[in-house]
């Protein structure tokens, strides 16, 4: 946060868990990519990060699926001055639950992001211009299908495991589904198979928010050399509310006055502490986020129903996938709720499927999935290290059953 | 292992499914997939032994059994286990209830209160019995619900429950060798945990 320091890049290096400094990639394709709304994009950009080495098998592979916020700056470190490293990086690091010494782990900006992958602030062919509200609508299921592309060009045949929170959550589920050959262990945590009315109302606050702003000029603000800044720090400032607990924002700022007095016979301007810290939020991400991008991506978390192309059955759904999977929600998730989860873990075991549960009980809401907290971090690292057993070089059958006959003599 | 999992092996057929309630670190279900190749899945709501299922990769749902079983559907299992964990619900005839639902067959093992020990125990001391077997204090044990092998069997006769083999121990965790004849004769007071495999 603000009190930190830049570190020096040797101080960088030198940071238990941290995979240091990272560069971005980019890949260009050059070949037209059909959205599934019917329409297409004539060629892509993904920016993309690695971390850790590919094994020469290219067995060891994760990869990460962004949420509403998030881009390919998942670990690490782009520069020394950076006070804060990437999104996840409290899971993706060497010792960490994604362990960087055992995986070669990929996260990406999805499309219509504005991370420099292919969005909204792209330049559209067509016109010259850039694409704004006439970039394609963009749903789950077609991040899913450019992470394919990626994989591809990276030549990973099948992710060891594909790892989401909320609406990355999402998208690992959407692997499962599409490219069940390709996925061997699927990590869901805090998400859904589709969101609830009260989610969908918060998403459409927030958008009306961003299209009321004068600046929004429809979406083409670019042109007008100008940002729709304070419609889109109220949609941040009402998700953050939503991410999250009461507790935690009891606990963190109660009442406390920033500035100002409530003392008889002084009339003075009163900012409470959690008015300062939302304005503070609101105005960083108003910065660094792209508008369009938000309703894009909100929108697509509105539309994402698992279920709805399999008679609107998540047991026929799941039916398809081969993979295991870990689901993992957090008690004071309210956007997100455990009960969501549990809804998933039932479908899974309807469909008869591999499935672990764990419903960590934490005070941070739904934002806890992105913060330390210990037995989150214990569950996640065992299942991680179940996956490292399957990433290893494919050992002959005889080899196989001389194990398991040892483990039968040991029990 | 102790003695009473062990036994539970001889009536898990091979490639079945199994689902543990209450499964502990699941070492249960990790010896039945090794040994009977089964599909198991356990149902757990210690932090810790639901960590150390996922570490062997033992499938295990963080989930409360006091509540029922009405997110598992009809015969969904071929095996429904309860191990040494039956003293601990709430209400240990709507859990069997459950099991049989869900399961085709179920196994329960239990310790038996009815034990020579636990009697003399009462009879001498008048206080509620404390032993290696039983190592709680009244007021701060799990095991809410003691019975005798004589109470659980009028408990499946009420519940129209079909007892398809029992088997008793003397020991199982010392592993002082199988059931005795007078262990086979009069289990209710010399069995100190029974093995029942039901079905309805």
């Amino acid at each position: 946060m603000s009190g930190q320091k830049p570190k020096a890049a040797t101080e960088l290096e030198s940071i238990v868990g941290s995979v240091g400094l990272v560069d971005p990639k980019i890949v260009h394709f050059d070949k037209p990519f059909i959205v599934s709304c019917g329409r297409e994009l004539p060629s892509l950009d993904i920016v993309y990060e690695t971390y850790g080495e590919l094994n020469e098998q290219k067995s060891n592979t994760v990869l990460i699926c962004h949420a509403l916020s998030g881009d390919h700056h998942a670990a690490g470190y782009h520069s020394a001055a950076d006070k804060k490293p990437g999104w996840w990086d409290n899971y993706i690091g060497p010792g960490k639950a994604i362990d960087t010494d055992q995986f070669y782990v990929v996260s990406l900006n999805n499309i219509g992001g504005c991370g420099g992958s292919t969005g909204p602030s792209s330049i559209n062919p067509a016109t010259g211009e850039p694409w704004g509200p006439d970039f394609p609508t963009v749903r789950v299921r077609d991040w899913v299908e450019s992470q394919k592309w990626l994989a591809d060009y990276l030549g990973i045949k099948q992710w060891a495991a594909v790892v989401g929170g909320s609406l990355g959550g999402m998208q690992a589920m959407r692997w499962a589904l599409e490219y069940p050959d390709r996925v061997h262990h699927c990590v869901v945590i805090a998400s859904a198979l589709k969101l609830s009315a009260q989610n969908i109302a918060f998403n459409k606050t927030s958008r009306t928010a961003i299209t009321s702003d004068p600046n929004f000029h429809d979406g083409r603000y670019y042109l007008k050399d100008t940002v729709p800044k304070q419609g889109l720090a109220v949609a941040r400032m009402i998700g953050h509310i939503t991410y999250l607990s009461d507790d935690v924002l009891g606990k963190k700022f109660g009442r406390e006055l920033r500035s100002g007095t409530f003392d008889r016979g002084v009339e003075s301007q009163l900012e409470f502490q959690i008015e300062s810290y939302l304005h503070h939020q609101g105005e960083v991400f108003s910065e660094k986020f792209d508008a369009n991008t938000y309703i894009l991506m909100t929108r697509a978390l509105d539309y994402f129903d698992l279920a709805r192309e399999y008679g609107n059955d998540p047991v026929q759904a799941f039916s398809r996938a081969k993979c295991k999977f870990l689901v993992v929600s957090f008690t004071s998730d309210w956007r997100f709720s455990p009960k969501r989860s549990r809804e998933i873990v039932n479908a899974l075991i309807a469909a008869q499927k591999s499935v672990s549960y764990a419903e960590i009980d934490a005070p941070q809401g739904h934002d806890a999935f992105l913060l330390p907290v210990e037995r989150y971090n214990d569950v996640f690292s065992a299942f991680m290290a179940t996956v490292v057993q399957h990433c290893q070089p494919v050992i002959s059958q005889d080899l196989t059953e001389n194990i398991s006959g040892s483990h039968r003599d040991a029990s | 292992m102790r003695l009473d999992l062990l036994a539970v092996d001889q009536w898990i057929d091979d490639n079945s499914r199994v689902l543990d309630l209450g499964c502990g670190d699941g070492v249960l279900l990790d010896h039945l997939r090794k040994v009977k190749k089964t599909n198991g899945l356990g149902i757990e709501i210690d932090v810790d032994n639901i960590t150390a299922c996922i570490a062997k990769g033992v499938d295990v749902v963080e989930q409360n059994i006091d509540n029922g079983l009405a997110n598992f559907s009809n015969d969904s299992f071929d095996t429904v286990l309860l191990t040494q964990t039956l003293q601990a619900v709430h209400r240990p005839d709507f859990v069997l209830r459950e099991m049989l639902r869900v399961g085709k067959e179920s196994i329960i093992t239990f310790p038996n209160f009815g034990h020579w020990q636990a009697r003399l125990h009462l009879l001498m001391r008048g206080r509620m019995p404390v032993s290696k077997l039983m190592p709680y204090n009244w007021y701060d044990t799990p095991n809410i619900h003691f019975c005798t092998v004589a109470d659980f069997e009028s408990l499946c006769a009420a519940e129209g429950i079909q007892i398809l083999h029992r088997t008793f121990e003397i020991d199982i965790h010392t592993g002082k060798k199988h059931a005795s004849l007078l262990g086979k004769l009069f289990p209710n007071l010399f069995a100190t945990h029974a093995i029942y495999h039901v079905t309805s």
